[in-house]
């Protein structure tokens, strides 16, 4: 979990990701921002992110995120 | 028939309860939208200003649209503002242009105020619901003729202060002539809009749907992060036409996305603004051989295209898509470095002329002079030709191809070598995503960046295969994901920024 909370900041400093839960919905994280992180985390974890998975409930936290991943990785 | 706003009045009492320009939660109709205008052109009409700048800061909403067409029924100009830019650079334009009135939304005051503007500020909200002056509006329209400027636009300009190019009503009405009779643009058309409002290419979607009674479907910027709800917007909103920025398209084609959803009812898709890789080109084409595919080329100062290419064969992934001929009513040339008409296969630059071509650069007479000049082919009368920094050569087809840009043009090792060659062999690779390459001409170095599977060493080999061992670049760098700017397209100047000194 730590090493994904800096990931998001390095693609967006300046905000408390451990407490932010509308990440998408308020635009906090816009597009650009998630099609880096998308592109970051497929480096990191080396995962395979598909269409299926781009949805907004699946980035609207740092939570959300880290499932996401985890369910990836199994 | 003379201005923007005449041909939209036709198309809005033939198609008065269809749906003109909508987003994902709102839709106005042609006499709804035309309503809005007409206020919008009462309120900034009733002061008396003519051909005078109105600066829209706002979201790309229908309701920008309006103020748009707004702004053109008070007999003025607008220019369209990014409701992101910071209060810096919007004073800079500001003080180019001096808009005597802004139109914003409540979220955006703030801003406006910290750019010093002092003059009238109107809200969205309330200006549309200015009571419609007929009288007025007609007195206006009468005085009006087609050479007055539509709206100014400014290119962002890799260097130096951005440049506000005047485009009049008669540019955008026979630019929009053959967009629409090439294209077959009617009242049945939807476009899926992805350019803001206030870049070239928008002007194309816009103005050829409010001339034909077509839709203009805006869609949510988000959605190019989450495709599949892109795929079903665009079903839902049964989008046909789009017209995107190759990094658009090519979200689509890396993410392999039609193995998960498919676009219904699209027939068209056409694209400008920055080299389409045939790769990702092929991949659409794969699974939709029956669209049609064509690639526009153009600059804001020929209101946006000036030739274009539909797609005919089939192209190697490795392959230069051509940017083909000259539109209808539009002409080109190619002259080389001797000012001698270039003969097939020689490269030399591109110059525009007729009626596609803008007036020039707002309060810049230094920066017009440079780039609109007299014909140099024409030495019996004046006639004022766009000369576009392009390089370009013919193939054997007699189509154009795109070379690169004069200032991006490098001399290395001895060789003159277009960068954007070995860009294409490198999108070209297996498993390569995106790539650009930046040139730093104090260390002679050539640098790629890339987007992609492969480690940096199998790319290089595979663009060593492609390229010249002089245009094999010296230093290669991966990275997770290609910066794009606010238009959509990839950002050179940041990456020439982050990387020049690798």
């Amino acid at each position: 979990m730590e090493e994904l909370l800096e990931i998001l900041s390095e693609v967006k400093p300046g905000v408390d990701f451990e407490k932010e839960t509308e990440l998408v919905d308020s635009g906090i994280l816009d597009s650009m921002a998630i099609i880096q992180l998308v592109a970051r985390l497929a480096d990191e974890y080396d995962v395979e992110i598909t269409p299926v998975d781009l949805v907004p409930e699946n980035f609207n936290s740092a939570e959300a995120i880290y499932a996401l991943v985890k369910r990836l990785e199994d | 028939m003379k201005t923007i706003t005449d041909y939209f009045e036709r198309a809005a009492a033939a198609n008065p309860s269809k749906a003109a320009v909508s987003d994902e939660s709102v839709s106005l109709t042609y006499s709804e939208l035309m309503g809005y205008a007409r206020s919008i052109g009462t309120k900034l009409g009733c002061c008396g200003k003519r051909k005078s700048a109105v600066a829209l800061f706002l979201d790309k909403t229908p309701f920008c649209a309006a103020a748009m067409l707004g702004t053109a029924y008070s007999g003025n100009f607008y220019i369209v503002v990014d409701s992101k830019m910071p209060a810096e650079r919007i004073k800079t334009m500001f003080s180019t242009v001096s808009p005597f009135a802004v139109i914003t939304q409540p979220e955006l005051v703030d801003t406006l105020k910290e750019t010093g503007f002092d003059g009238d500020t109107y809200i969205i909200d309330e200006i549309i619901r200015t009571d419609v002056d007929d009288e007025l509006l007609k007195k206006i329209s009468t005085g009006v003729n087609d050479r007055e400027p539509l709206y100014c636009l400014f290119t962002s300009g890799s260097t130096g202060v951005p440049k506000g190019t005047v485009v009049s009503h008669g540019n955008v009405i026979a630019y929009t002539d053959w967009f629409i009779n090439r294209f077959d643009i009617t009242n049945e058309t939807v476009f899926g809009s992805q350019t803001p409002f206030y870049f070239s290419m928008s002007v194309t979607d816009l103005f050829s749907t409010l001339r034909t009674g077509a839709e203009l479907a805006i869609i949510p910027k988000k959605f190019f992060a989450f495709p599949i709800k892109l795929i079903q917007y665009l079903n839902d909103k049964k989008v046909n036409t789009i017209y995107w920025v190759p990094s658009a398209l090519c979200i689509v084609a890396n993410s392999d996305l039609f193995k998960y959803a498919k676009p219904e009812y699209l027939k068209k898709v056409l694209f400008a603004g920055e080299v389409m890789p045939v790769k990702q080109l092929n991949y659409w084409i794969s699974h939709f051989p029956d669209i049609i595919y064509a690639n526009l080329f153009g600059p804001t100062e020929t209101t946006d295209i000036c030739t274009y290419y539909v797609v005919d064969r089939s192209f190697e992934d490795s392959a230069s898509l051509p940017i083909g001929n000259a539109c209808d009513n539009c002409s080109v040339f190619v002259l080389g470095e001797d000012g001698k008409e270039c003969a097939a296969g020689e490269e030399g630059e591109l110059y525009v002329r007729g009626p596609f071509v803008a007036y020039g650069y707002y309060n810049n007479p230094e920066k017009t002079k440079e780039a609109f000049v007299q014909d140099p082919l024409n030495d019996s009368y004046p006639e004022l030709v766009y000369k576009t920094g392009d390089i370009v050569k013919y193939n054997e087809y007699g189509e154009l191809i795109y070379c690169g840009r004069k200032d991006h043009q490098i001399k290395h090792m001895g060789y003159r070598i277009e960068l954007g060659e070995i860009e294409n062999a490198a999108t070209a690779c297996e498993g390569v995503l995106a790539a650009a390459c930046i040139y730093n001409s104090e260390t002679d170095r050539i640098i790629m960046i890339y987007q992609g599977k492969p480690e940096e060493k199998a790319v290089l080999d595979m663009v060593r295969k492609r390229v010249p061992e002089y245009m094999v670049p010296g230093r290669v760098i991966k990275i997770s994901s290609m910066p794009h700017n606010s238009n959509g397209k990839i950002d050179r100047v940041l990456l020439k920024n982050t990387y020049k000194d690798n």
